[in-house]
């Protein structure tokens, strides 16, 4: 048995001072021994009561748990670099769980004069984002300067902001790309929920990961022309059309060169081929599969 | 001013028995001292100007800001202690990021100044505070059009065609009145901005120019006059100038 503290009043209970007992009653066995530290049992003996431990906290101290799980999202984002520039390319699909729910959702977005932002995941929390980096722009915009976010920087601010709420246990659902022009010379970073940010000469985001990076690593040059950066996103966006279900024929292009700038092209389908026999028959060359 | 030296001028909570605020006098008066502040609202934007004039010749050129952009679309010119205005500014950025935060919206001018009017005014109620020795042009441009206002020390806000404040007010403002500017481009009443502050600084003192501009040439966002442009501008003024000397 622990000793109890001088302090403890019998009638609240331990770690309560207070007042005694009016009319102290000798404790039951089967109290006493109920009666350790940590059982919630009242030292008064009076009739033991249950709190529940989770409404004893004050939802300031408790991470808030309405933003983690995503309701409405976007598939993969491709990108990569090419001579002069880099090339972005999504769909423009929002699913709300596999309903494809929302079918004109621009993913590909102008941050700045040198960068866009390509996002995956969860769409209201990409609205976020784009309203806090437009109010940082707002600020860049009064300090009146002449300065602007590179996309270097925007990336790093980005990772940043994710890893910081990922440690709040209340990530942004999202996986970015930041794309641009870094001294002239061509820029990715990704940065996804948890806060892991790497750059790299071609990046892909969700199934991208997958269908697209073996056909980048596989093809793509840092020196490429941007008629031959062209033909590999599209190639690769045909090959996450097939494979990926919450994705649709409808896709954007981004580009940013030194001369022209930005530029994100309006929504355009890719033709498509279904009668490869692996789509026609798929369970051929997979014995026992129906 | 009657009644110095009677006691109703050491704090803002209490009239003088002719129903005047000393002190919110005496804030405006520190207005009217400063260097003039010009505004004029054109066919196609709204141009300001301020006369700094120049503490030091050992200054460097282009220091102590008086003209602020607030956001994209909204700027201010600061008349009086700059000080003063420099806080007056803060406040409007806040108020410019909390309204595009909570309505979505770029905050409307008209919105912008009543709430700049509120703040400044709170300063002209309590005998632990003192009013701000600043009076704002604010210049902006949203859906409803180019759009100039004034805030004074007092918690008033205007909205003007035209206006000055500051030592060269009177005359300035006789000048504005006398500008076409429903017909006038902001390109032109750059220029007649600087004509009319050289006119008005007539001391020997020597002073810089700090001319910015919201207008469709700039893109509708609030920006100092490209300084090639001011340099012309101000040329042409200081010759005009030399004309009236003449003539």
């Amino acid at each position: 048995m622990f000793a109890k503290a001088p302090s403890h009043s019998t009638a609240l209970g331990p770690g309560c001072a207070g007042p005694p007992l009016a009319n102290p009653q000798q404790l039951s066995s089967a109290q006493a021994s109920a009666h350790e530290r940590g059982s919630h049992q009242p030292s008064c003996g009076a009739a033991p009561f249950a709190v529940d431990a989770s409404m004893l906290r004050s939802t300031g101290s408790q991470p808030h748990k309405h933003t983690q799980s995503p309701y409405v999202t976007g598939s993969s984002v491709l990108a990569i670099t090419y001579a002069g520039g880099v090339m972005l390319a999504s769909d423009t699909l929002a699913s709300y769980g596999s309903t494809k729910r929302y079918k004109s959702v621009q993913r590909l977005v102008k941050v700045n004069d040198s960068t866009v932002l390509g996002a995956g995941g969860e769409i209201s929390d990409l609205q976020f984002i784009l309203n806090m980096l437009d109010d940082l722009k707002t600020e860049d915009y009064c300090a009146d300067d002449g300065q602007s976010l590179s996309s270097q920087e925007l990336y790093s601010y980005l990772s940043r902001v994710m890893y910081n709420r990922r440690n709040k246990m209340d990530p942004l659902w999202n996986s970015l790309i930041i794309a641009g022009l870094e001294g002239g010379k061509p820029f990715l970073g990704s940065v996804n929920m948890i806060g892991v940010a790497f750059s790299d000469d071609h990046l892909a985001t969700g199934f991208g990961n997958h269908l697209a990076r073996p056909l980048f690593r596989k093809r793509h040059r840092p020196d490429m022309s941007e008629e031959e950066a062209t033909a590999l996103i599209r190639e690769a966006l045909e090959v996450c059309y097939y494979r990926d279900k919450q994705s649709i024929n409808k896709f954007q292009i981004a580009k940013v060169t030194a001369s022209e700038g930005v530029s994100i092209s309006e929504p355009f389908a890719l033709p498509t081929k279904w009668e490869y026999k692996a789509f026609v028959d798929p369970t051929r060359n997979a014995v026992g599969v129906w | 001013m009657s009644g110095i030296g009677t006691g109703y001028d050491l704090s803002v909570s209490t009239f003088s028995p002719d129903g005047r605020v000393f002190q919110t006098a005496y804030a405006q008066k520190a207005v009217d001292n400063g260097g003039t502040v010009v505004g004029i609202r054109c066919k196609d934007g709204v141009v300001l100007g301020v006369e700094k004039p120049v503490a030091s010749k050992m200054l460097v050129g282009g220091s102590n800001r008086s003209t602020y952009p607030i956001n994209q679309q909204t700027g201010m010119g600061i008349a009086g202690v700059s000080a003063d205005g420099r806080q007056i500014v803060n406040r409007a950025m806040q108020e410019a990021t909390q309204y595009k935060g909570f309505y979505g919206e770029v905050i409307p001018g008209y919105v912008l100044s009543e709430r700049i009017a509120s703040y400044v005014h709170l300063f002209n109620l309590y005998w632990y505070v003192r009013p701000f020795g600043a009076a704002l042009l604010m210049a902006s441009y949203d859906s409803e059009g180019p759009q100039l206002y004034l805030i004074e020390p007092g918690g008033t806000a205007h909205r003007y065609f035209g206006t000055a404040i500051g030592k060269g007010r009177q005359s300035a403002k006789t000048d504005i009145e006398k500008l076409k500017l429903t017909e006038l481009s902001c390109r032109q009443g750059v220029v007649e901005v600087a004509k009319i502050l050289h006119t008005v600084h007539d001391e020997e003192k020597p002073f810089e120019l700090e001319l910015a501009w919201i207008c469709d040439e700039s893109n509708k966002e609030f920006k100092r006059v490209p300084a090639d442009l001011a340099a012309e501008a101000e040329q042409q003024a200081k010759a005009a100038l030399d004309e009236d000397m003449d003539s």
